[in-house]
């Protein structure tokens, strides 16, 4: 266990170089996400209710600023380019040697890394949210919000194993950008980045339930939201977890594959 | 004595060459170009999908009705993959040859270097994406029964090349900076989240976020203005005035900008 502490000792002290890089990437990131709440504010103004699919105006705000949240504390970020060139550079040949284990690794790396963007994006965020207070909806309770912890961590670990998996087909194509790009792309739209996506045609949304999208970021929003309860809160703690399992057999599956028909190109 | 012709011609002949380079690289990675077409093409699947959900729950988003904003994301998309067909990828490279050191061959090559920096590699991929984005804007006309006229045609024509310099210029401003910070890209990322700005309809905005993204980087522009040309929902013909305006203007603070920037270039090498 102790290596693992030091590697995620060293991936804070590297990822730290990046620190400035992280502070403009979240501070430009407010500007799109102020233009998405200027656009849901007049789309309310122009209507009677005052409701969407169930959202009332501050509903929908918060649904983007804790967004922004789970994003800054869960998204992979360059996690899986470095996994693929670590294979096709040859820069695993290492881990193939020594008793570390690459997937630990890595887990170690994308959490010291996730430390680092959520100290560097803070300020900014923090400010942001003190900004439009008036929007951010507290969770119903307390047992609610440690369920959306609770909920958060998966979805981290889900992110990571899927990247991670994503990342493993460089053993067999020597370009995967392309391939992660769509997988984000999916991850964007199904996954609740762009809107909630209960408020789709409800047989699409019923649909995407039955894919891991929806768990990597719109279902621990809504429990915070409070718009998952009962029952189908717990159900889907339970697929969530089962998702968090099946990929991480998936990710020691494609290693496991991957590695015997490595070359060790590069070396 | 050189002519302006000539001057011309033998830009047009290097313009060319540069053209046939690209073709030649991209076509040696035809699997690649193709998923990357497939790649831009979600992407424009998803901003149009998102614009359907919000219709689903509205008939307007301020004066914008579901077909206009379909033409606005759409001319938005021809902007943004003309930009990266034409200028994006020599953009980015700008850093890279400041921090290896390579601008010193090109500011010894017999011609602008401006020119060379910002046309030397052309990105296939983003005029077929255009294509398909005119498409949809011409979905988005037909559905509104649209029929404009040869004014009109020619009118969004420009405005989307007084669009594309908008973006140019500002781009090239920003990377300037590398002179400076060695490394941009995270410049170059946060000015690509503006892009996201630009396909939104200009109504739904007020205040000093409209004001910064009108008159200082005016994203409110130069998507909105050529669709609102072709829907025939112009509030008045200063709007056409105020793009090709800052498209003058930023064009020409971005070559006082360049030079000022290649003035303090020392070489990173040797």
């Amino acid at each position: 266990m102790k290596k693992y502490f030091h590697v995620i000792n060293i991936g804070v002290q590297n990822t730290l170089v990046y620190r400035a890089n992280f502070f403009f990437r979240a501070a430009f990131a407010l500007i799109p996400l102020t233009a998405t709440i200027f656009l849901w504010k007049t789309v309310y103004a122009g209507k009677d209710s005052g409701d969407v699919a169930g959202y009332s105006l501050a509903g929908m705000i918060s649904y983007y600023l804790l967004v922004t949240i789970v994003d800054a504390l869960t998204a992979v970020n360059e996690d899986d380019w470095q996994i693929a060139a670590d294979i096709r550079e040859g820069a695993i040949n290492q881990f193939l040697l020594k008793p570390i284990d690459y997937l630990t690794y890595r887990l170690c790396l994308f959490v010291s890394g996730r430390a680092v963007y959520v100290a560097s994006a803070f300020i900014p965020v923090l400010l942001f949210l003190l900004v439009q207070r008036e929007y951010l909806v507290p969770p119903p309770d307390a047992q609610t919000f440690g369920l959306f912890l609770f909920s958060l961590v998966l979805t981290a670990l889900l992110q990571f194993f899927m990247s991670y998996t994503m990342a493993l087909l460089a053993f067999w194509v020597l370009e995967v950008s392309t391939f992660i790009f769509i997988l984000f792309a999916f991850e964007y739209i199904a996954g609740g980045h762009l809107f909630p996506i209960d408020i789709m045609p409800p047989a699409l949304a019923t649909a995407l339930h039955y894919t891991p999208f929806p768990y990597q970021m719109f279902f621990p929003v809504s429990i915070y939201l409070g718009r998952s309860v009962g029952a189908e809160l717990w159900s889907g703690l339970a697929v969530q977890l089962g998702w968090v399992a099946l990929m991480y057999m998936a990710a020691r599956f494609v290693w496991a594959r991957g590695t015997r028909k490595y070359t060790a190109f590069g070396g | 004595m050189q002519t302006v012709a000539s001057f011309w011609r033998r830009y047009a002949e290097i313009y060319l060459m540069l053209w046939r380079n690209s073709v030649v690289r991209e076509m040696s990675f035809k699997a690649n170009f193709i998923l990357w077409i497939f790649v831009e093409g979600l992407w424009f699947a998803l901003q149009l999908a998102f614009m359907m959900v919000i219709y689903r729950h509205t008939d307007q988003i301020a004066t914008w009705s579901k077909y206009e904003v379909v033409m606005l994301v759409g001319t938005s998309q021809v902007i943004q993959q003309l930009f990266t067909a034409i200028f994006f990828t020599n953009c980015v490279e700008l850093s890279e040859h400041v921090r290896t050191g390579r601008l010193d061959f090109m500011l010894l090559l017999p011609m602008n270097t401006r020119f060379l920096i910002s046309f030397r590699k052309v990105d296939l991929g983003g005029f077929i994406n255009a294509a398909g984005a005119l498409a949809v804007v011409a979905y988005g006309a037909k559905q509104l029964e649209l029929h404009p006229s040869w004014t009109q045609f020619v009118g969004y024509a420009t405005l989307v090349v007084a669009a594309l310099l908008i973006h140019y210029s500002l781009m090239l401003i920003l990377v300037s900076t590398s002179f400076f910070t060695v490394r941009s890209q995270g410049i170059v990322w946060g000015y690509y989240n503006l892009f996201n700005i630009a396909r939104l309809p200009d109504a739904a905005f007020k205040g000093i976020f409209r004001a910064v993204f009108t008159f200082v980087l005016p994203m409110l522009l130069v998507s909105n203005v050529p669709t609102k040309l072709l829907a025939e929902k112009l509030g008045s013909p200063l709007e056409i005035a105020l793009l090709l305006g800052m498209s003058g203007a930023l064009l020409g603070l971005s070559e006082v900008v360049w030079r000022a920037c290649l003035k303090r270039y020392t070489s990173a090498s040797s």
